[in-house]
């Protein structure tokens, strides 16, 4: 099954697609660009960073296009449904059956066990999970001893892998993940990082994060580097030496302009 | 401090708004009842003051005349009021005049044949013309006084209430037969009667006697003094004049004195019933401040650690919290005097429309009104918020600095459920051991422990709130999916929350059904009662409970279509030195009318002029078939009867039963209060009609089947209950503002939480559907509880009654039971429709915010 996965990325098909993606605040005076004709593609198999200082914009086009908020104008996809004018409820269904996510304050619910936390897309859309699946996710996020234990029981890197698996156990088309070591100490994030690769190069699944360290964008495929709305740089196979000489550029070029 | 405390008041006027209703509504409730008992009895003393302006002294006979009791007609002596003795008083030297009035009751019908007015407030009178035609005490306005048993005279109010003129035919009744006349004048008085609402009727002065008491006698002598002569002056030459004990002699300021007292001592237990509810009200509203303390607190644990970093004390910060519930109470407070003083005014007007004779006057607010008000209203506010303000003050400086998500209060409940079960265990032990005692004795321990009990059952709560809503929890997934298993897993969460959300819910269910419980009990038992100890089919009686006229039984017994009947009358003898109440029945048609379950002895025993008793009398007196026992009779002689018989208690006969014809010999006119009647074919329309009309269609007089008298009796209960349940709706309402109160913090705090829910693809109508099972699982757990609750206190109440309410058992209404659950589930739904609104609204992205 890896194989097969590992040989669906190089296909080179979608998961997820912006074309020119706009997204406006406020009106007049106030007015704020915070996407400004964004295209970009986010191919299957492949675990991309999305950089970018503060208010880059980073965030505002994970969540639109992860259904989370509305866009301007422009076009966005997940898979080949598109998110534009669809309504909230359609909206809702698309993020529980196609896509994941992992936040940054890890945002498990403190009722349910780690297990339950696990399933808990599922049990919404009343799906049975795939034992298998859930199985091979629990094991690889090295959860099995922890499944009936409350978030309160579990460290905060056990939480947010509680969340990756959360993400992973439905098999999403996409997982969108949001400056997910943004709380956690070095050698946790790290672990999660880990996972996040291996889910891709493994699982075959596709990952999207946003992040503001060089480092932890280390660990994906493909870097896309955002500034004031727009994309203005990629990079592919990134260290995070490289990435931290982007960064710097950008900085430099952004004050000196 | 002070400037934080006020901020923050202002910064959570949303959060605080249900706290302010919950303060204010508890306050309206007490300002509204103070406001209506002082305007409501200033209106009826004023209208009262004038009511005895003209009497000097007066002499009342309490055994004359159909109004008087049973008890008081047997046990009267032989002395009577006559013209003579208004002769003889009229000479005494202090005396200006004197008057004999034979008063009683009269009804009057109106044009329709209905009664006018109530039948207690309805009365007639002897017009005692002087020299010049008039009578002082009743002047005319239109037309003249009555000169002969064909004319009446009425009160203004009446007269126009019904649109009677001076020259039209009215149709009024005393105990007896319906009576025609000439409406001859209209007149307006001081009448006590008249003045609190009653209509009056005014005869000659022999029909008055003939149709109210008896020829040439008076119910009451009224005495004006000569100038100079003081009230008591006038009573001291009075008093020898009349002896005997059924007089009662009294000045008229003194008169006036006891009635204004009366109508003070009405009014203050209407307040005090009303102030009940108005502080179970109050009671609610506490664990509403409490709770909404608790949760400001703790969503403000950084803040308030922030202010004790900078160098704040903790005295400071309790004082800060403390202000805050200062200023809440105050506005509150205040908010609930000026609602109250408009629900006074309300119910004043209210009154006035469904009574219109009702006594009218200008609303009363009284400084104590206002100063109870404020302080009850500001003093339950900061008291109800002590505790959470000093638990702010535990909040260590360092919590500032920890990460935003609050901790759970996961405080250990053992000391609190060790508590709880001590109070709740003692309280349930005292309600048993009270119940188990049968008779009144056992009040005090059932009272007491009902209390204990309670609060037990509030200090559990918590603990029990886990496996009670794990109980329902496969019914919640069962009906909801995830959000069903989510709302229950929140229900509990914080389960001092849940405790004190739901136990507002519980006062008010636990007197609710505690209530009904005893109100289906005792409502069954007196309707098998009823049905137990009657086989009459008709029971003929008077609406007022009145001695019926002499003639009614004979005129039942000519019907048309009646196969048995027999006048039950009733006297109060002295039997071995004690006075028991008599019922008497012809023997002849006993059987046929009544039905009693003899453990010795037998029925037959009636006709040979025997006594039968009840098995409490037989125990109380020692005494068996055969014995005999020493009867006192209202002449003062006495004289042995025989024991022939010994009943089961229960029913309606009472204690003691004698033929008629037995009492007869030494009570000539004895009371009669029901004539029962058995028909040749059962209670048919036909009878009815005919026992109507055999009585000369007196409006007063009702013929009653055996179902028309469990139909009573089951109204008075049920009006007796809707008015409980009404006075407690507000506590019920208070409890409601808790529970959306509860929702709207919880649903604040958890914002992240709904925020990742919608997030991972859990619908609006999930989020929804998510908080509104949660607020029903709360309802239901706190109804739940006052329900189990309720019916245990009713339970041991109803052992207490055991000895004065024969055969009363506990009956369980199951179906209000249900509905009552199913109406806190409904609650449940009620409440939750804004809380639910606000979380299905929330913005993913604003929600998931870290901050």
């Amino acid at each position: 099954m890896t194989t097969s996965t590992a040989t669906a990325v190089h296909t080179g098909l979608a998961a997820a697609r912006a074309t020119g993606l706009n997204k406006v605040y406020g009106e007049g005076e106030t007015r704020v660009v915070a996407l400004d004709n964004v295209s970009v593609t986010f191919p299957q198999g492949e675990f991309t960073a999305i950089m970018g200082p503060s208010g880059s914009g980073k965030s505002t086009l994970m969540h639109c296009m992860a259904g989370l908020d509305t866009v301007s104008s422009g076009s966005t996809t997940i898979g080949d449904t598109e998110l534009v004018g669809l309504k909230d409820k359609q909206l809702t269904q698309l993020r529980r059956d196609h896509i994941g996510f992992i936040f940054q304050a890890f945002n498990l619910l403190p009722t349910l066990t780690a297990l339950e936390n696990i399933t808990l897309p599922m049990d919404i859309a009343g799906r049975k999970a795939d034992q298998a699946w859930l199985d091979r996710v629990v094991d690889t996020v090295g959860l099995s001893g922890r499944l009936g234990h409350r978030p309160s029981q579990l460290s905060g890197g056990q939480q947010q892998r509680v969340a990756c698996a959360r993400a992973l156990a439905g098999k999403p088309d996409i997982i969108f993940a949001d400056e997910p070591t943004g709380n956690l100490d070095s050698r946790s994030g790290a672990e999660i990082l880990s996972f996040l690769r291996n889910s891709v190069r493994e699982l075959g699944q596709t990952v999207v994060m946003v992040t503001h360290d060089p480092v932890a964008a280390s660990y994906a495929d493909r870097v896309v580097f955002l500034a004031d709305g727009r994309i203005v740089d990629e990079l592919h196979a990134p260290t995070a030496d490289t990435v931290l000489d982007r960064m710097r550029r950008f900085e430099a070029k952004g004050r000196t302009s | 401090m002070y400037r934080t405390a006020l901020r923050n008041v202002l910064a959570h006027k949303g959060r605080l708004l249900m706290t302010a209703l919950a303060v204010m509504l508890g306050t309206a409730f007490v300002a509204g009842t103070m406001v209506f008992s002082d305007t409501f009895g200033k209106a009826l003393r004023d209208s009262n003051s004038k009511s005895y302006s003209d009497i000097a002294v007066q002499v009342v006979d309490r055994s004359a005349g159909s109004r008087a009791s049973a008890r008081e007609k047997s046990e009267g002596g032989s002395a009577t009021l006559t013209d003579e003795t208004v002769q003889q008083l009229a000479s005494l030297p202090g005396a200006a005049g004197a008057r004999g009035v034979a008063g009683g009751f009269t009804g009057v019908a109106d044009k329709k044949g209905d009664l006018i007015g109530q039948v207690w407030s309805a009365k007639g009178a002897n017009f005692a013309p002087g020299q010049d035609g008039r009578d002082p005490r009743y002047p005319m306005v239109e037309g003249q006084g009555p000169k002969n048993a064909k004319e009446i005279a009425l009160d203004r109010r009446t007269a126009d209430k019904a649109g009677y003129k001076v020259g039209d035919t009215v149709r009024v009744a005393a105990n007896g037969p319906v009576i025609e006349a000439k409406l001859t004048g209209v007149f307006t008085t001081d009448d006590p009667v008249v003045n609190t609402g009653g209509t009056l009727t005014l005869f000659d002065k022999a029909t008055a006697q003939q149709t109210l008491l008896e020829p040439g006698r008076y119910s009451s002598i009224v005495l004006t003094a000569k100038p100079g002569t003081s009230q008591d002056a006038l009573l001291a030459q009075v008093e020898p004049k009349v002896t005997g004990h059924q007089f009662d002699v009294e000045t008229g300021t003194k008169l006036q004195a006891d009635e204004q007292a009366q109508i003070t001592q009405g009014t203050d237990s209407m307040r005090t019933m009303l102030l009940v509810f108005a502080f179970i009200s109050l009671f609610v509203g506490i664990f509403i401040i409490a709770n909404t303390f608790t949760m400001l607190v703790a969503q403000r644990t950084r803040e308030l650690a922030l202010l004790r970093a900078i160098g704040a004390s903790r005295k400071q910060v309790t004082r800060s919290v403390l202000i805050e519930a200062l200023v809440i109470g105050v506005v509150s407070a205040t908010a609930g005097l000026l609602a109250g003083i408009g629900i006074g005014a309300g119910m004043q007007s209210l009154i006035g429309s469904l009574n219109e004779n009702m006594p009218n006057g200008s609303l009363v607010v009284k400084p104590l009104t206002v100063v109870a008000t404020l302080v009850v209203g500001v003093l339950v506010t900061v008291l109800s918020a002590l505790l959470p303000a000093m638990r702010a003050a535990r909040i260590a400086p360092v919590a500032a600095m920890s990460s935003g998500d609050q901790p759970a209060s996961q405080k250990s409940l053992v000391v609190r459920n060790t508590i709880g079960s001590v109070l709740a265990g003692g309280g349930l032990a005292l309600i048993g051991y009270g119940a188990s005692t049968g008779n009144d004795s056992g009040r005090l321990p059932v009272g007491a422990g009902a209390f204990l009990a309670l609060i037990g059952v509030f200090v559990l709560l918590p603990l029990l709130s886990r496996p009670v809503v794990a109980l329902v929890g496969p019914l919640l997934r069962a009906l909801g999916g995830t959000p069903g298993k989510l709302a229950q897993q929140n229900a509990v969460r914080n389960p001092r929350r849940t405790a004190a959300t739901a136990a507002a819910l519980t006062i008010g269910l636990t007197l609710v059904t505690g209530l009904t419980v005893l109100g289906t009990s005792i409502g069954d038992t007196i309707d098998r009662a009823v049905t137990k100890s009657m086989k009459a089919d008709y029971i003929v009686s008077t609406a007022n409970g009145m001695n019926l006229s002499g003639q009614v039984p004979a005129q039942i017994a000519k019907a048309p279509g009646v196969a048995a009947s027999s006048p039950m009358t009733a006297a109060y003898w002295k039997l071995d030195g004690t006075s028991k109440a008599i019922s008497g029945l012809d023997a002849a048609a006993f059987e046929q009318l009544a039905e009693i379950k003899l453990t010795s002895g037998s029925a037959d025993a009636l006709g040979k002029g025997q006594l039968l008793v009840d098995q409490d009398v037989a125990t109380k007196f020692n005494v068996a078939t055969g014995s005999t026992m020493t009867a006192t009779f209202p002449d003062g002689s006495t004289g042995p009867l025989t024991v022939g018989g010994v009943y089961e208690k229960g029913g309606m006969l009472g204690p003691v039963l004698l033929a008629n014809s037995e009492i007869a010999k030494h009570d000539p006119k004895p009371y009669v209060a029901d004539v029962l009647v058995r028909g040749k074919n059962g209670a048919t329309p036909e009878l009815k009609q005919a026992l109507k009309d055999a009585t000369g269609a007196n409006p007063v007089i009702e013929v009653k089947s055996k179902q028309d008298v469990r139909d009573d009796f089951s109204q008075v209960i049920t009006f007796a209950l809707n008015l409980m349940y009404g006075l407690l709706g507000m506590a019920v309402l208070i409890a409601v503002l808790g529970v959306i109160n509860t929702l709207a913090m919880s649903v604040f705090e958890r914002k992240r939480e709904i925020g990742m829910l919608r997030a991972i693809g859990l619908d609006r109508s999930g989020i929804k559907r998510m908080v509104r099972l949660e607020s029903v699982v709360i309802s239901l757990f706190g109804a739940g509880i006052g329900l189990l609750l309720g019916c245990f206190i009713a339970w041991a109440i109803n052992g207490t009654l055991k000895s004065s309410l024969a055969g009363l058992t506990t009956v369980l209404p199951y179906g209000q039971l249900a509905v009552f659950l199913g109406l806190a589930g409904l609650v449940g739904l009620v409440a939750a429709i804004w809380p639910a609104r606000r979380a299905a609204k929330l913005d993913i992205l604003e929600s998931i915010k870290t901050d």
